[in-house]
């Protein structure tokens, strides 16, 4: 099967590449990126004029619920939805129910993802068994069955334990995902501690459950020299020391959520528990922070943190409400806005949902050179449309951004060359 | 939107002093005045809500909170139902959502509710059937609008001209949904002066921003001050981090007719009740001719049936009849 993409402007950050080019494809990879390629002959050919064509998008933590809370979304459902949202390459938290610290987990979660056959699914194992802090996990094994990370999802409390993992992982070569979060403070907290926790009588987690936890953390990755990836990271102050590590030459990348990047403690409102998030919505200077983060490349992946769930698990008080927001549809544009609300670069903006991840796990994806599998997204950049949830393809609806107008549209997903998603012609 | 007002501006629920006018508090001082009269009289009653079923929820142990929410209602001329939910209902697997569908289907017209979790009473007031009010009998640390109110009431009836007055918190600001009540009222009826005292560990992060003072000393604090209210200090907070002792919390902010001596002459001391004696205040304190506290539990009945009667009727001229929600 041979496709030719015709005539869309081709951003690809991996290679600097801003240029209106065609994109050959064989056989589910990307042969050339030219203008013409002699001797090809199309069986296939999309018209792209007028669109963007940019790498599928790599989403660091997108839970799809599957194996344990198939009630609430499963990995066809919500690979479908990454689909039509652009992303062709999720990593899934191993906080699935089993657990995934086992190869058998790990293998079933990508053989589920190739059956549904819509993207790539990753699998991050466990740091310990069971999720639990305790023992660690068969890390070199999980390796082997495909995980491209290790993580603890809730932050060790053993910080012992933590070190261990950390040492043991960097024999494997292995990059640890930290949540940056010190459980004591958190304190069972749902809120920023803040004017608003304040306000509305919410349990605050402060802001230094995050940065006592990333200092610590620093310490231990100076020491022992693992290639360490925070993950979610919600304060200003948590983004500058990060920087300081990274300017030290300390082997450390991060990651933000897209809905810090425009959310804030103050949208909580009277309680909308889809603004129920951990990390929680921090201050006005704490997303002003995190901004100048991704601009100044001391985060280098924006992230979905997709946590789809059934509409109950939102109907109870504030803090009684599962934490999380089906974000999948909104990655993109809510990276894209950027653009229009500070003027970023389109180019380095893209950057931070492909080539940026894929660079933090070392993976051979999210660029569109010659030789790669033709993961690609097309994209209308003046279509106007807005979110609705009779439109999510996600199975949860739990959003905060219903209602909100976006400007740019996903029209085309194509994963190894096949077209996976297409706009008003689903498949 | 708000919540807690019809589109006539009348109140709808009563949530929380959150977002209310100055006009709508101001209504409620003057409608429980009105009361006041009804429950000093011989028959107590008036027939204001008669025909209306009240329930009574709540999922939090209260005594004093729910006989004067009964006694009010009952004054109204109300049906009470008191329904006691501990946890064992929600354990059960019960959503806070299912056991409010049980008791609409049983045809009542109000609910009044007590619950741990900051937020209940607002998800419950969006969650009911438009002709149900909703109003809030304590809610995690978030408010408790009630009684807030029959402290201002208190308050007005002793030193009318808020103005120019100087009112201190006492206590665990922390945890206390009535001194999260306060502050909003006492600020949006233009209270010249709010202070809080406590140790740092019992105040709030940014608690400023609801604009007060705060000091961390008993005599700085209520130097001065008209109003001193005394909050409750729950025995569980003695056993985390938060306090070392009862004895050294009395010594630094328990108060005392010596350290009193500072606060105007004619000040008076409040307090949401039940006291703990040799914690919060001594006794000479609280039995002396400055307390006014056992005042603050006889005007809870008017302060709650004027809220109960405001709100039940903007109900029955906006919310459609309690008939064609019901079938």
């Amino acid at each position: 099967m041979r496709t030719r993409i015709k005539g869309g402007r081709i951003i690809d950050p991996a290679n600097a590449l801003d240029d209106t080019l065609d994109i050959f494809i064989e056989d589910g990879k990307i042969v050339a990126v030219a203008k013409k390629h002699a001797g090809f002959k199309a069986d296939e050919e999309i018209d792209a004029s007028g669109l963007w064509v940019i790498p599928g998008l790599i989403d660091l933590a997108a839970r799809m619920r599957e194996p344990g809370e198939e009630h609430k979304a499963t990995i066809e459902s919500e690979t479908r939805a990454a689909a039509s949202a652009g992303i062709t390459t999720l990593c899934c938290p191993p906080d699935t129910s089993p657990v995934i610290d086992t190869p058998a987990v790990a293998e079933l979660v990508q053989k589920r993802a190739e059956q549904a056959g819509y993207a790539n699914v990753l699998p991050i194992g466990a740091l310990t068994q069971q999720l639990e802090g305790k023992q660690l996990s068969e890390m070199a094994s999980l390796k082997e069955a495909g995980c491209v990370a290790v993580h603890n999802v809730r932050a060790l409390d053993n910080i012992q334990v933590h070190r261990m993992a950390m040492e043991y992982a960097e024999t494997h070569n292995i990059t640890v995902f930290i949540t940056p979060e010190d459980n004591w403070l958190r304190n069972n907290g749902c809120a920023h501690e803040g004017r608003v926790s304040t306000r509305l009588g919410l349990a605050g987690i402060p802001e230094a459950a995050e940065t006592a936890a990333v200092a610590r953390d620093l310490a231990l990755i100076e020491q022992i020299g693992v290639k360490a990836h925070f993950c979610r990271v919600s304060t200003a102050r948590a983004v500058r020391m990060i920087a300081r590590a990274q300017f030290d030459g300390l082997p450390v990348t991060a990651d933000v959520c897209a809905h810090q990047l425009h959310l804030t403690e103050m949208d909580i409102s009277d309680f909308d528990s889809n603004c129920h998030v951990i990390p929680p919505l921090r201050t006005q200077r704490d997303r002003d922070g995190l901004r100048t983060g991704v601009n100044e490349n001391v985060i280098q992946a924006i992230c979905s943190d997709h946590q789809p769930h059934e509409a109950d698990a939102k109907l109870a008080p504030f803090c009684a409400t599962c934490s999380g927001i089906s974000a999948l549809e909104t990655l993109l544009p809510l990276s894209l806005r950027l653009i229009e609300e500070d003027g970023y670069p389109v180019m380095e903006t893209l950057r931070k949902v492909t080539s940026g991840p894929a660079s933090i796990l070392n993976l051979d994806a999210g660029t569109l050179s010659a030789g790669r599998d033709a993961d690609i997204c097309l994209f209308d950049p003046e279509s106007y449309w807005q979110l609705t949830a009779d439109k999510m393809m996600s199975s949860g609806h739990n959003t905060p951004f219903i209602n909100w107008e976006f400007k740019g549209q996903v029209m085309r997903t194509l994963l190894k060359g096949k077209t996976v998603f297409k706009r008003d012609d689903e498949i | 939107m708000n919540l807690q007002v019809d589109e006539n501006g009348r109140l709808r629920h009563f949530l929380s002093i959150d977002g209310l006018s100055r006009d709508i508090i101001t209504d409620i001082l003057d409608t429980a005045e009105s009361f006041a009269g009804v429950t000093a009289q011989s028959v107590k009653k008036v027939p204001l809500l008669r025909g209306k079923t009240i329930v009574n929820l709540f999922f939090e142990p209260s005594t004093r909170t729910r006989t004067t929410f009964e006694l009010a209602a009952k004054r109204l001329s109300a049906d009470v139902l008191n329904i006691n939910l501990n946890v064992s209902a929600t354990t059960k697997g019960e959503t806070l959502l299912d056991t409010l569908r049980n008791l609409e289907a049983m045809h009542s017209d109000m609910f009044v509710v007590r619950h741990a979790d900051s937020g209940a009473a607002h998800f419950i007031a969006r969650h009911a059937q438009p002709h149900i009010s909703v109003i809030n009998a304590g809610d995690g640390r978030h408010a408790h609008p009630t009684q807030a109110m029959l402290d201002m009431f208190t308050i007005r009836r002793h030193k009318p001209d808020f103005k120019n007055l100087s009112v201190v918190i006492v206590g665990d600001i922390l945890h206390s949904r009535v001194a999260r009540s306060q502050i909003i009222a006492l600020n949006t009826l233009g209270v010249g002066e709010i202070r809080v005292v406590a140790p740092r560990t019992l105040i709030p992060a940014s608690i400023d921003s609801l604009g007060v003072q705060v000091h961390h000393q008993l005599k700085s604090g209520i130097r001065d001050a008209d109003v001193i209210i005394m909050l409750r200090l729950q025995n569980e907070r003695m056993q985390g981090a938060l306090l070392p002792s009862e004895h050294e919390y009395f010594n630094l902010y328990g108060l005392t007719e010596e350290k009193l001596s500072v606060a105007k002459p004619d000040a008076i001391v409040m307090h949401p009740g039940p006291i703990n004696r040799g914690v919060e205040m001594d006794s000479q304190v609280a039995d002396g001719s400055r307390s006014v506290i056992l005042q603050q539990v006889s005007y809870g009945i008017a302060v709650r049936m004027a809220v109960m009667s405001m709100s039940m009727r903007s109900q029955q001229d906006t919310g459609g009849s309690t008939d064609a929600n019901q079938n």
